[in-house]
């Protein structure tokens, strides 16, 4: 059973009057990441628009201690962090719960930039939690082409459309044999509270992926972000799972399509509400490029239906 | 100005308005009808500002961006967003 709204925690990690865009996913993600996680932690921030966010100087908008590293760095970083944790508390330095270390990280910093420091990680099965907001685009610096953006969407460095498709990173981290891979989105937090409560309650190198619409480079209307978060999922163009010890369960609504119980809605409502899509839905060979977005969709499901059948 | 007893130190402490009076930034102005309103708490959860009490469903407007996710979610419609005047 999802925790309910009413049942979320007081506790405010994100605190009000932060540098963020208004309608900023990631700070909407990231309190309620804040509520299950508590106040003993410590974050990690690889240059994103997470460390905009933060605010200047004399004060900070988030309620831990946070450091600041480099691009490519979030997994080595926070393993030495936890093992140093670890070698205090030895020493007698620490007393009581150690702090849980978390990084908090765009797409860039894990799909692209990052990922070989999480790999190792992950392959060293050390005690942190990575966290990915994924808005599909380096949207700090303006919106450039990631590992994470679709087919066909629009960036200062795709002009005409990404040619490939995206890379499934949630089952990569899976096929790493750690404990705990999650994927998650804003629009059903009650889900995303259960996963992040359950991810540090687990040893070891736990994942979590947050799909965060981002309305400046999605280009679609401020106030939409929630909606468009729920319309990926609806649509199929993202499955919230989870997978414990390489078992793949999925979670409702993504367990209904999976199922069969209910048809994904169809790709065509989720991209014309997009204005990254926009040159795609102009041009005379419209209905094509939109099949070859659907065809990816559909793959995807059929893919993950099946690995999800894989136990051993 | 420096304190000359207190050393500098270029630390952040967390703080409300680390990015200033944030509520300047707005161009509409999230309205609440109490009439209408259930208190269901949705506004709440996901306003990302976290500008909205809990139990009062009142809006801390010196913070608010005014970006009207709450308005859109509301299931009442009981959030309206007017437009600021100068």
């Amino acid at each position: 059973m999802t925790t309910s709204i009413k049942q979320l925690p007081d506790i405010e990690q994100v605190l009000s009057g932060n540098g963020a865009c208004g309608g900023c996913p990631a700070t909407m993600a990231l309190r309620i990441v804040g509520k299950a996680l508590g106040t003993n932690a410590i974050m990690l921030l690889t240059p994103s628009c997470a460390v905009a966010s933060m605010g200047m100087t004399p004060r900070l908008g988030y309620n831990w201690p946070c450091i600041n590293i480099c691009f490519a760095t979030a997994g080595s970083s926070a393993s030495g962090i936890t093992h140093a944790l670890e070698i205090m508390r030895e020493k007698g330095r620490l007393q009581g719960e150690l702090p849980t270390v978390f990084s908090w990280v765009g797409d860039g910093g894990t799909y692209d930039i990052g990922f070989q420091a999480l790999s190792a990680a992950a392959e060293r099965n050390d005690n942190i939690i990575h966290f990915c907001y994924n808005n599909e685009a380096y949207s700090n610096t303006g919106v450039q082409r990631s590992g994470a953006t679709p087919r066909g969407a629009f960036t200062t460095t795709t002009p005409a459309g990404k040619r490939q498709t995206k890379k499934n990173m949630a089952l990569l981290m899976l096929e790493h044999n750690i404990p705990y891979v999650a994927t998650a989105t804003v629009a059903y937090p009650g889900d995303l509270y259960d996963k992040v409560l359950k991810a540090r309650n687990i040893p070891g190198m736990k994942y979590i992926e947050i799909l965060a619409p981002c309305y400046l480079g999605w280009q679609f209307d401020m106030p939409e972000t929630v909606r468009m978060s729920r319309m990926a999922v609806r649509s199929g163009a993202w499955l919230l799972w989870e997978g414990e010890n390489g078992k793949i369960s999925f979670n409702h609504p993504s367990s209904l399509i999976i199922s069969g119980k209910k048809e994904a809605a169809p790709v065509d409502e989720y991209l014309i509400k997009q204005g990254r899509f926009n040159r795609l839905l102009k041009g005379p060979d419209a209905e094509s490029r939109i099949a070859a977005i659907q065809g990816d969709i559909n793959r995807e499901i059929a893919f993950m239906r099946e690995r999800a059948k894989i136990t051993v | 100005m420096k304190s000359v007893t207190k050393p500098y130190r270029p630390i952040s402490w967390p703080m409300k308005g680390a990015g200033g009076d944030t509520g300047s930034w707005r161009a509409h102005r999230p309205v609440i009808d109490n009439q209408i309103c259930t208190k269901c708490q949705i506004c709440w959860v996901y306003c990302p500002e976290a500008v909205i009490d809990r139990n009062e469903i009142t809006i801390d407007y010196r913070y608010c961006k005014g970006c009207g996710v709450c308005a859109v979610e509301c299931p009442t419609g009981a959030i309206s967003m007017l437009k600021e005047e100068e």
